[in-house]
């Protein structure tokens, strides 16, 4: 459970402060499925960044599971990141030099205690979720763009986290295309019940999911359960 | 982890090639001309044929004599003072006294074939370590009896006998015949104390011998019963020197000639300052100029690192995202900084056995052998370490302290 208290997020160069997010209060319970959205520039990135702990909030609070993580340093948030965030961007950021499976593995490099033979299983379990075990050899250059995306979405999951970050994960792809990895994403919530946080700027996509928060010019303007929201249609 | 570094590394280093070449280009010929200055180094200084024992041995080969207002003249020993005043010394196992090398002429079927010889007693040979290739050292009976013997090294026997055996056979020398009885190996000639072509007894120039005064044409070389005693020996021959300096006719004439290592003798003469031989300066000077001959291509890896790591932003901010810490990130930069100089240094080793090759076959140094043997090897590998480290940790660390955020905005697509 992601839990945002009274968030603040400014920037400050020599002669503009731009605040980004202005008191944000929000909590996302396990198991949820959470879309964000709002115009460029109202602040869902910065407030996704700060969910995953990439980014420091001005001012405010942020808990992981209870605990307030204000105090961590970058060993606690690498490890709290590690084990139970998973983050999927918009551009992929796959490691062209790396082959499909060790870019899968990746996350797991950072974590003690699991074997080069679990890890490579794990990674082709999750490459096999994603539909593209045919595909452990290539390298992101010879893929599409909905198929590096699965690759990202693998990476994400092979660490079995409680949450994953999604930033526009459809925003690069064409309809189709986002519909597959919208599926990926809905049965991952389904299924393995694991939280994910969506920013997008597809009203599509974000009905699909159980709960809808719209910003604007970094404030929350709403948050509501969407109608749509149905297991079956999975 | 390693494995996967190291994947990144061969591929990063594929896909910039040219970058790769100049960096690789840089360390392998530093590095190569650093082991071949070590392997020189190591090859004048160090324990070597015939001076093997280097930690035992000392040499005298300069009597300077400074009479008033600073007039200086300096030159070996006269064999009368090594006969008078260090033979007598008590501290040593073994002294002994041979003559500088004069280069001589001669024939062989109308060809000119130039040498060097060198006069010696028998203890010289019973001090230095010269690998025989045929008979042995000539005798105490042959030097006192001054006969017209000579042990030649393996290339005089190949201009006069080629194949054939040596041993009894007779040479002409400067228009004297010897009767060859040893040949020794090839000594490199930057073994000033050892080397020759051609050895013959010292007492074939016994006329010199009754020359008053300190100066002359001859060396000492001085043999310690162990390591320990080199002290003892230095002071003995120092309060000897104080005694000659006595006793001179000449007052306020000060005499400086001290029993040195090779390396000490080396530094005596360029960085002495009178009783001190400079050996630290030496290395002083030797390591500065290693530090600036490496700092160039260091502050270019530099350079070029972190130009190639700036293109790997995104990797970075990826890596952060999904676990790594700053330290992790530094840990993967200087391994895969480390595999470049490595791989830098392997080029180099090649290079450098090429180089050592050229010399040692081309006569640019007279019967130089030189090799990489296993100092040279672990001082090159060392080199190799701190290359890789010093020019993977400023980059490394200025990359790691990059905000995840700010990478991944920054990263490619």
């Amino acid at each position: 459970m992601i839990t945002l208290k009274n968030i603040e997020k400014v920037y400050q160069t020599k002669s503009i402060e731009t605040v980004a997010l202005h008191n944000v209060n929000l909590e996302i319970p396990k198991g949820e499925f959470v879309s964000i959205m709002g115009p460029s520039g109202c602040g869902k990135s910065t407030l996704l960044n700060i969910m995953g702990l990439l980014d420091e909030p001005t001012n405010g609070l942020v808990e992981i599971d209870g605990t307030p993580i204000s105090n961590y340093r970058d060993k606690q948030l690498a490890r709290l990141r590690n084990q139970k965030l998973g983050f999927v961007f918009q551009s992929y950021h796959l490691i062209n030099d790396l082959s499909v499976l060790d870019n899968v593995e990746l996350p797991l490099l950072y974590r003690s205690g699991t074997s080069a033979s679990e890890t490579r299983r794990l990674a082709l379990t999750a490459l096999e979720k994603v539909g593209l075990s045919a595909r452990t050899k290539h390298f992101p250059s010879q893929l599409s763009g909905g198929q590096r995306q699965r690759v990202a979405i693998a990476r994400a999951l092979i660490g079995q986290p409680e949450i994953i970050l999604a930033d526009e994960p459809t925003g690069n792809l064409d309809s189709v295309m986002g519909e597959e990895i919208m599926n990926i994403l809905l049965n991952l919530n389904r299924i393995d019940g694991t939280t994910i946080v969506m920013v997008t700027h597809d009203e599509n996509m974000a009905h699909k999911t159980g709960r809808l928060i719209r910003f604007f010019d970094g404030q929350q303007v709403s948050d509501a359960k969407t109608a749509t929201y149905n297991f079956q249609q999975v | 982890m390693l494995k996967n570094y190291l994947k990144i590394a061969l591929k990063v280093l594929l896909r910039r090639k040219f970058f790769t070449f100049i960096s690789l280009f840089g360390i392998s010929f530093t590095l190569m001309v650093l082991m071949v200055a070590t392997s020189l180094f190591d090859h004048t200084f160090g324990p070597q044929m015939p001076e093997r024992e280097t930690d035992k041995l000392l040499f005298v080969n300069m009597m300077r004599e400074q009479v008033k207002e600073g007039y200086n003249s300096s030159s070996p020993l006269s064999y009368h003072f090594f006969d008078r005043h260090i033979r007598p010394l008590k501290t040593p196992e073994m002294v002994s006294v041979n003559s500088m090398f004069f280069q001589v002429n001669s024939y062989i079927n109308n060809r000119k074939l130039a040498l060097d010889i060198k006069y010696t007693d028998r203890e010289f040979w019973d001090i230095l370590d010269f690998n025989f290739l045929e008979g042995n050292a000539f005798t105490q009976q042959d030097v006192q009896s001054a006969s017209r013997v000579a042990v030649i090294n393996e290339n005089t026997r190949q201009q006069y006998f080629g194949e054939a055996q040596a041993i009894g056979q007779y040479i002409v020398v400067d228009q004297v015949k010897y009767k060859v009885v040893g040949v020794v190996e090839n000594v490199p000639v930057l073994r000033v104390q050892s080397y020759a072509d051609v050895w013959v007894p010292i007492s074939l120039k016994s006329q010199e011998f009754s020359k008053p005064g300190l100066r002359g044409t001859y060396f000492a070389t001085i043999k310690a019963r162990q390591a320990a005693d080199i002290p003892k020996i230095k002071a003995e021959y120092a309060a000897m020197m104080q005694e000659v300096e006595r006793q001179q006719p000449e007052k306020g004439t000060k005499l400086f000639s001290f029993p040195d290592t090779f390396l000490e003798s080396i530094a005596r003469t360029f960085l002495g300052n009178g009783k001190e031989p400079g050996v630290g300066i030496l290395y002083g000077i030797l390591a500065g100029l290693a530090f600036l001959f490496m700092l160039l291509p260091t502050i270019n890896l530099v350079n070029i690192n972190i130009s190639r790591i700036m293109e790997r932003t995104s990797e970075i901010g990826v890596r952060k995202a999904f676990g790594a810490t700053s330290s992790t990130i530094i840990g993967q930069f200087i391994i895969e900084n480390i595999f470049l100089t490595l791989l830098g240094g392997l080029l180099g080793f090649v290079l450098s056995a090429l180089v050592l090759w050229y010399i040692n076959n081309s006569g640019i140094i007279v019967y130089a052998d030189l090799g990489l043997n296993l100092r040279v090897f672990a001082i090159g590998l060392l080199l190799c370490l701190v290359f890789g480290l010093i020019s993977g940790v400023f980059p490394a660390y200025k990359m790691s302290r990059l905000h995840a955020v700010e990478a991944l905005k920054g990263g490619s697509k």
